[in-house]
């Protein structure tokens, strides 16, 4: 499958997984936000010879993961972006950093090892809270919880926006790199003789796709404001949800 | 360049949260005195064009390889610097919560690093200085790879500095940031190139959707009635810029010359004497594993090239013979920037030749 169609698809992975009506989707998306933000802050707070402690942190995902039944092959498949830029960076840590901190049988482990592996450990973590909420909240409810988090409406619209027209846009540029490819056989991308216009002729026809989006939004009583609402207000399970984590993980931080 | 979580610290991440919130609130602000109502919806489409248009892979002649589209250059060209800003800080965290592609804590550096300078930097300072007096093909084209690439430098740096004032990793400042902006030297090339072309095709085709064209307005500002206003240029506003701009509005040979030379003396006079003292990457390697930054080499080889290098250096180690005198540097930088330009206009005629000759065969 081309990039095009794979980014295609998981979108609608997501979208499905989000809508299931799954315990963890039922919870209020403010809390979930909230929750998943002081997990990847209080994880990325470890020190870098602090593997063993960090390691505790992934009660808060296994459980996510047993709980929600979620499926963990979309998740591997978005930690080859993350490990990219974190190998880079922590790839020279043992170069660098040769101080014997343990033996492990006869191998001394020196603290470049011993960081290197908590920085991969805590890039792992982090994307996998993100993809956690995710695939139990909908783009309209993050949006929702933006706007409860006084994001300026501006900002929170043009996500929503985007959001709606991204299949969209994905679906047109994959006809058009289609349509040129069976054109150009054996060719690995555009042609710098085509840049310019193939893109171009994009852009154009988009500026004209946002002035029939602004006037039919307009129809339909568009007045600055996109409206969002959230299925249901947040109750007892949501508050008692952010409370227990909240215990939870600053207890394991503690300890 | 998106950077995730694991990279940045609590303190690192809340103070570039902070920040790039500042400039979203000050853009909302900008924008709110613009038609808030059309433009926000022109801003979301225009997001979802880019975001999509990022997944086309164009072929960079030459390499085998391919690169992809700078979203901030082009969403300033067309919404302007506060438009592009917050288009391009969605993306970001669309890019972010779907595709992981930066981290949720990162995320404020993410859109300081590649928002703010692509649109700010990039889209506003370099296009504004570039095409605000007048717009053509060739000053879009040269603002479009100018702006791409010093966005994308400053994004890198910024990276560097991050990461390291975060703690994270082992690697030394100068190695990281050896690493980080070489590459994204070539990949800003790349996108500028990319950016040139389509802003070029869409001034050709619809030049009013270009962030600061003036429809009926020359280049010295005046207005004019007939022809492609924008790109006309009368004999008497080539006068105003006196003999260095010729009739079509193109600076004149004589005048690029004069430029370039000027700008290679104050660069290699002036600025040679703000050079750092302290040793280079590689210096700095030598100096950790062998103590020295200077190896020493025995043999009859090695004699014969010293004894060689010592005739014709005329201005060793960017200073007189047995001299350290500043006017020596100086010296040495003009003289380095003069062999440079000769190098570059033997290497262009040379090039101009080749071209004739091909056309000649051609005919």
């Amino acid at each position: 499958m081309d990039r095009i169609s794979e980014a295609i698809a998981d979108l609608h992975k997501m979208d499905m997984e989000a809508g299931k009506g799954g315990l963890l989707q039922g919870i209020h998306p403010l809390p979930k936000l909230l929750v998943t933000l002081f997990f990847v802050l209080l994880t990325v707070s470890f020190g870098k010879y602090e593997l063993s402690r960090l390691l505790r942190m992934g009660i808060y995902l296994i459980v996510l993961f047993v709980i929600g039944d979620i499926s963990v092959k979309l998740l591997l498949k978005r930690m080859k972006l993350l490990l990219v830029l974190v190998c880079l960076v922590g790839i020279a840590n043992p170069f660098f950093d040769r101080e014997i901190m343990f033996f492990v049988g006869k191998a001394a482990v020196t603290g470049g090892m011993v960081s290197a592996a908590t920085l991969m450990l805590k890039g792992i973590f982090a994307v996998s809270a993100s993809y956690l909420l995710m695939v139990t909240t909908s783009m309209e409810d993050i949006c929702y919880a933006l706007r409860k988090l006084h994001v300026p409406k501006m900002f929170v619209t043009i996500l929503m926006l985007i959001y709606r027209y991204i299949i969209l846009f994905l679906k047109e540029i994959r006809q058009m790199t289609d349509a040129y490819l069976l054109r150009a056989p054996g060719q690995k991308g555009v042609h710098y003789k085509a840049w310019g216009t193939m893109v171009g002729r994009l852009l154009l026809r988009s500026m004209d796709r946002a002035q029939t989006v602004y006037e039919s939004m307009m129809m339909r009583g568009y007045d600055g404001e996109f409206y969002l609402r959230c299925k249901r207000k947040a109750g007892g399970r949501d508050y008692l949800y952010a409370a227990v984590w909240s215990v939870v993980l600053i207890g394991i931080r503690a300890i | 360049m998106h950077m995730a979580d694991a990279l940045v610290s609590p303190a690192v991440a809340g103070t570039m949260y902070a920040v790039s919130a500042a400039a979203a609130a000050y853009s909302v602000k900008e924008i709110k005195l613009e038609d808030l109502d059309k433009k926000v919806p022109v801003m979301g489409v225009m997001g979802a064009f880019v975001f999509s248009a990022q997944m086309i892979n164009f072929t960079i002649p030459g390499t085998g390889s391919s690169g992809h589209l700078c979203g901030g250059m082009l969403l300033s060209a067309v919404l302007g610097p506060c438009g592009g800003f917050l288009t391009m800080a969605a993306i970001l965290t669309i890019q972010c919560l779907l595709f992981a592609d930066g981290g949720l804590l990162a995320l404020g550096c993410n859109v300081w690093n590649m928002a703010f300078y692509g649109c700010f930097i990039g889209g506003f300072f370099i296009w504004r200085l570039m095409t605000g007096r007048k717009m053509t093909k060739g000053r879009i084209a040269a603002a479009s790879v100018i702006g791409c690439i010093a966005g994308l430098q400053l994004g890198a740096f910024s990276v560097v500095t991050e990461t390291t004032l975060s703690g994270i990793t082992e690697l030394p400042f100068s190695v990281f940031a050896g690493m980080m902006q070489p590459i994204h030297l070539a990949i800003g090339l790349v996108e500028g190139l990319i950016t040139a072309a389509v802003l070029a095709f869409i001034y050709e085709a619809r030049p009013e959707i270009l962030c600061g064209y003036v429809p009926g307005v020359d280049s010295a500002g005046r207005h004019v009635s007939s022809g492609n206003p924008g790109r006309h240029v009368s004999s008497e506003s080539a006068g105003v810029h006196g003999s260095i701009i010729d009739k079509t509005g193109r600076m004149s040979k004589k005048g690029t010359v004069g430029a370039l030379a000027v700008m290679a003396a104050v660069a290699g006079g002036v600025l040679s004497l703000f050079a750092s003292g302290l040793p280079d990457g590689l210096e700095w390697s030598m100096e950790k594993a062998a103590g020295t930054a200077e190896l020493t080499a025995d043999g009859g080889v090695y004699r014969m090239a010293e004894k060689l290098q010592s005739v014709t250096a005329l201005l060793p180690d960017y200073s007189f013979k047995a001299s350290d005198s500043a006017a020596g540097t100086s010296v040495s930088g003009i003289a380095g920037s003069i062999f440079v330009l000769a190098v570059c206009f033997i290497v262009c005629v040379l090039i101009k030749k080749v071209k004739k000759e091909k056309n000649g065969r051609r005919i």
